[in-house]
């Protein structure tokens, strides 16, 4: 049994849901292989060969990877199934993008979004925004899936891989345009230990400087609910929940957050949760360790004070 | 251009299921169903380009019982032209979907195929990717701005971090995220239009297809319930419980 793992990066750097992808890979048990695939992406391939359980990296380092276009990836991924039993990704926009035309072009299933692994061919993932926990056998020859890499501890950074190129010539139809990425000092929200996330309850996108200035006393991640990204009053990729992003942080403070089930799906795994509003009724509290009932109008000013 | 949009029947967003008490599913009878929000907004972006005068035809189509009738209904009523109804009593896996909806597609020869990005019951997130390989079609996921210049569809992506712009030949499929645009509420006369709009129904026989198994679900279980914690009175309390008690700051 050998597993590929799709590796999450930028080409510079290993982004850290790879570790977590190889720790789910691990609980399956067999050799493991990262592919690198990208452009210029030495030094991502190299973080990659320090992973623990890892025997080999795979590198495809050409043009047509660097921005990590499903397309491509897919036809490389194709390319090398053949020596392997299970084909792994974080459940991230590349993996979510890349994967489901890999399992589709072997002709086999994907699972999406994997918690837990109960053996090499079943699996357990969350269904109806997390309100269920489907335990799914696969009965094809190869398993595709993604993984959901807060349900995982990132494997340490002991390992010494072999590292491989591997041969990568294709043809790219869809063409890149361009790419924004938002740039914050701030951490990542997939990867942060705190998360100050706002909702509907903030008002205005303005009023988010307070929830920003109390994340940098932190040093925080900045999130938000789907009602205010709806709002307009923060980017998309701010948002947690069901259909954005899933975030399992050691601390997790909703503000102005009401607590629909969508939202309470991408962040009820965080240890601890502090919810502040100033509807009592609110089913945000039904979740939280510890629940304010005030303005927040108050309340952040008065916490920024005290931190 | 005809733009076909795959659609999907789900439990209303609203509707917070429970897992039955033999744990072989959700409990979903009786609840209130409604049209997928994401293939709400995959069709809403259809009828927008031929309002725009960039699609000609725009057909929707859904596989599973005949109650996806009634939303094959809405989307019609939403603005779609007419629907195709591919009956099966059978819950499907994404694969076997995109098998079928490639058999619509081969028929239909749509340029462009829209999907919403993931239903909310199985939160799979994966048929649209799956008809494109099928297909051999370039593919936008996620997609929050789509733009047609003539034989090219240009699309702007939803990424982890921030947002991709791609440029790819028709026909293509995408997929749709929240911010592309906010469904109309369909009409009282626009609801009874679409009562006489067409609706053709296939089985899978029909389409030439065979299908395989390829998973089973042993069970299906309730989550871990989380308490509910205590209530603070102060942000001081606050402050000390999280130094304190829970040692997180």
């Amino acid at each position: 049994m050998t597993i590929l793992v799709l590796a999450e990066h930028d080409n510079a750097h290993l982004k850290a849901d790879t570790a977590k992808v190889v720790a789910a890979a691990s609980a399956i048990g067999g050799d493991i292989h990262v592919l690198v695939a990208g452009h210029q992406c030495v030094e991502a391939a190299k973080a990659a060969q320090s992973l623990a359980g890892v025997t080999k990296v795979l590198v495809a380092d050409a043009a047509v990877f660097a921005n990590h276009l499903a397309e491509n990836l897919g036809k490389l991924i194709i390319s090398l199934s053949a020596d392997y039993s299970h084909i792994l990704s974080a459940a991230s926009s590349v993996g979510k993008d890349t994967l489901p035309r890999v399992a589709a072009l072997l002709d086999v299933a994907q699972i999406s979004e994997v918690i837990a692994v109960a053996s090499a061919d079943t699996f357990i993932r969350p269904i109806y925004a997390g309100n269920a926990l489907a335990t799914v056998q696969s009965l094809d020859d190869k398993k595709v899936m993604t993984v959901r890499s807060t349900a995982f501890d990132a494997v340490a950074a002991t390992g010494s891989a072999e590292l491989v190129s591997v041969d990568n010539a294709l043809d790219a139809r869809t063409e890149f345009v361009s790419q924004t990425l938002t740039e914050s000092a701030r951490p990542e929200l997939g990867n942060a230990g705190i998360i100050v996330s706002g909702g509907r309850g903030m008002g205005s996108g303005e009023n988010f400087a307070i929830l920003e200035q109390l994340a940098d006393k932190l040093g925080a991640a900045v999130g938000a609910s789907r009602a205010a990204v709806d709002a307009g009053f923060v980017p998309n990729d701010l948002q947690v929940g069901q259909t954005g992003k899933i975030v399992a942080p050691d601390l997790y403070i909703a503000v102005g957050i009401s607590g629909a089930i969508q939202h309470l799906a991408g962040m009820k795994d965080s240890k601890v949760i502090v919810a502040i509003n100033k509807d009592p009724e609110a089913p945000i509290f039904q979740v939280a360790d510890y629940g304010l009932e005030a303005d927040l109008f108050d309340a952040i000013p008065a916490l920024n004070n005290l931190l | 251009m005809k733009v076909l949009v795959p659609v999907k029947r789900v439990v209303d967003a609203n509707v917070k299921v429970r897992v039955k008490a033999d744990h072989s599913n959700v409990d979903t009878a009786n609840l209130k169903m409604a049209l997928n929000p994401f293939c709400e907004i995959a069709v809403e972006e259809a009828v927008r380009l031929k309002e725009a005068g960039i699609a000609t035809e725009v057909v929707v189509v859904s596989v599973g019982t005949k109650a996806v009738q009634e939303q094959l209904r809405t989307a019609m009523a939403l603005g779609a032209d007419r629907a195709i109804h591919v009956e099966t009593d059978e819950e499907l896996v994404p694969l076997s979907i995109a098998k079928l909806l490639l058999a619509v597609q081969q028929k239909e020869q749509a340029q462009l195929v829209v999907f919403g990005k993931q239903s909310i019951d199985g939160d799979n997130n994966q048929t649209g990717q799956m008809l494109a390989a099928l297909a051999d079609m370039p593919q936008a996921t996620f997609a929050s701005e789509v733009k047609v210049d003539g034989d090219n569809i240009v699309v702007t992506r939803e990424i982890d971090g921030g947002l991709q712009t791609l440029k790819m030949p028709l026909p293509a499929v995408i997929s749709v995220d929240l911010r592309l645009n906010e469904p109309r509420y369909a009409s009282l006369p626009n609801i009874m239009k679409a009562k006489r709009k067409p609706l053709d129904v296939h089985s899978i026989a029909d389409l030439g297809v065979t299908l395989k198994a390829h998973q089973t679900v042993l069970k299906v279980t309730p989550p871990a319930e989380r308490q509910a914690g205590i209530m603070v009175s102060s942000v001081e309390e606050l402050v000390e419980k999280l130094k304190n008690e829970a040692k997180v700051i």
